[in-house]
């Protein structure tokens, strides 16, 4: 059985960095897994995501989606076939909610009546009424709206893979947390392997079946929520994980 | 304003030129300089040393590069119109990349990552979002060459120049005044033409599209 994703010593280094942004980084990960990257600022996690979809190459090492190796591949094949969410979620303004959404199905030259009915499905999904919607365009749409509708976009080819880049970063805090719950719903019914970058620990514990603490460049720990934080595997984790309680203790100043 | 009614034939002719000569170039300049973009963009590492090379062109002055053409193009219109093309590569190109690249980032990157090849997102992306900067550019350069075609004159490329070099050479108020008022008066009327144009992209862009920087 091939491994959904599989990194083998991958490396990447910027240039003029006087550091690797990834370190000779190994790892699987089957499919149907929600996994959390974790890891401050410029620890490597967003390098990591886009060396999937290859909108970075790494200097060394092999990447491998289903058993075949992405570098052999046509980079824009790949890329059509694996979901992608950014922070700043990135609708395009000229395109309807309809058209974003259609964008990957029009690129692969599906049918319009499959491209018609799959926008329908996924918008019935993020819950946004397609005969409300479908014509609006992005301005006129909320931050979390706008983010389901780059969800959509995300999943309208039906890709095996989802890439999510911090996608609630820019959303305020009460529609996150019903985007979260949303989400894993979402990933209940689907069975995608997900792979979604967050500096929010509580995000990262909460999302992920396992969560990957990332470093200067190297995975520090690739674990269960649960043993992250019953067991971190060394100091940088369990600083993160006393940060968490550390907010918890602030909370029950007020009971 | 005697001379306008006297000589009325001679300025309409005169700017019938000057206009022909300009929408000429205009048109040329406006392929010469989608071709660059193109290629800049497929090639992005070339667009440095475009740009480097045509500032240089472009500094050197209009009567000198005319001079340098002469003996290969020979004097009238067509070496004025080759020298207008080249000067407007310039301005065409550097505010056509800067439009395209002024384009929103993000939206650029989800594009890539959805798996768009460098020329659809120039097409269905970059272009369509950048159309108010390139109508920019090209209005700046329109208004450039109806001002350096009256230097055409100087080799016989006609236009309302001819009129404004004779009053010059012969001192005659009336025909510098008019040569400058006509040349004046044809920018700033196909300048405007633009600006209309101009403004019904943004009436239609209203309701729909605005592309503002998020927070």
């Amino acid at each position: 059985m091939d491994h959904a994703i599989e990194f083998q010593n991958v490396t990447k280094t910027f240039r003029g960095a006087g550091y690797h942004a990834a370190n000779c980084v190994s790892f699987v990960i089957d499919e149907g897994e929600f996994i959390t990257i974790l890891g401050s600022s410029g620890c490597g996690k967003t390098t990591l995501l886009k060396m999937v979809n290859r909108l970075y190459e790494p200097d060394s090492g092999k990447i491998m989606l289903f058993g075949a190796d992405i570098s052999s591949i046509d980079v824009v094949k790949v890329r059509r076939r694996i979901g992608y969410v950014i922070q700043q979620i990135g609708l395009f303004p000229h395109f309807t909610v309809g058209e974003n959404i259609a964008v990957v199905p029009n690129l692969l030259k599906w049918e319009k009546e499959k491209t018609d009915a799959r926008v329908e499905e996924l918008m019935e999904m993020i819950g946004l009424k397609p005969e409300e919607y479908k014509n609006r365009y992005p301005v006129q749409l909320s931050g979390g709206q706008q983010q389901r509708v780059g969800l959509a976009r995300a999943l309208a080819a039906d890709p095996k893979i989802l890439l999510m880049d911090e996608p609630f970063g820019a959303i305020d805090s009460i529609a996150r947390i019903k985007l979260q719950d949303e989400l894993l719903a979402l990933h209940q019914r689907m069975k995608k392997t997900i792979l979604f970058v967050t500096h929010d620990i509580e995000e990262a514990l909460k999302m992920g079946s396992r969560v990957m603490v990332m470093n200067e460049g190297k995975i520090v720990q690739f674990d269960t929520p649960e043993r992250i934080i019953r067991h971190p595997r060394d100091e940088f984790v369990r600083s993160l994980v006393e940060s968490a309680k550390e907010k918890e203790q602030f909370w029950e100043r007020f009971k | 304003m005697e001379y306008l009614v006297n000589y009325y034939d001679k300025l309409l002719g005169a700017s019938a030129e000057h206009l022909q000569i300009v929408l000429v170039s205009m048109v040329l300049s406006l392929a010469a300089a989608m071709a660059l973009t193109a290629l800049c963009n497929v090639f992005p590492v070339i667009s440095g040393w475009m740009l480097g090379f045509l500032s240089v062109i472009y500094s050197i002055p209009s009567l000198a590069m005319l001079a340098v053409l002469i003996p290969v193009t020979g004097l009238g219109s067509t070496t004025a119109v080759i020298v207008l093309v080249i000067y407007n590569q310039y301005l065409l190109l550097r505010n056509f990349l800067a439009g395209l690249d002024g384009v929103d980032q993000s939206i650029i990157e989800a594009a890539a990552g959805l798996g768009m090849s460098s020329w659809q997102i120039l097409v269905k992306i970059k272009l369509p979002l950048s159309k108010r900067a390139l109508i920019a550019g090209v209005r700046i350069a329109l208004v450039s060459t109806v001002s350096i075609a009256t230097i055409a004159a100087s080799i016989n490329a006609g236009g309302l120049g001819t009129i404004l070099f004779d009053g010059l050479r012969t001192m005659n108020i009336s025909k510098i005044l008019w040569g400058s008022a006509l040349s004046a008066l044809l920018a700033i009327v196909l300048d405007w033409f633009l600006g209309s144009v101009e403004n019904r992209m943004i009436k239609h862009e209203e309701n729909s599209v605005q592309h503002f920087k998020r927070e």
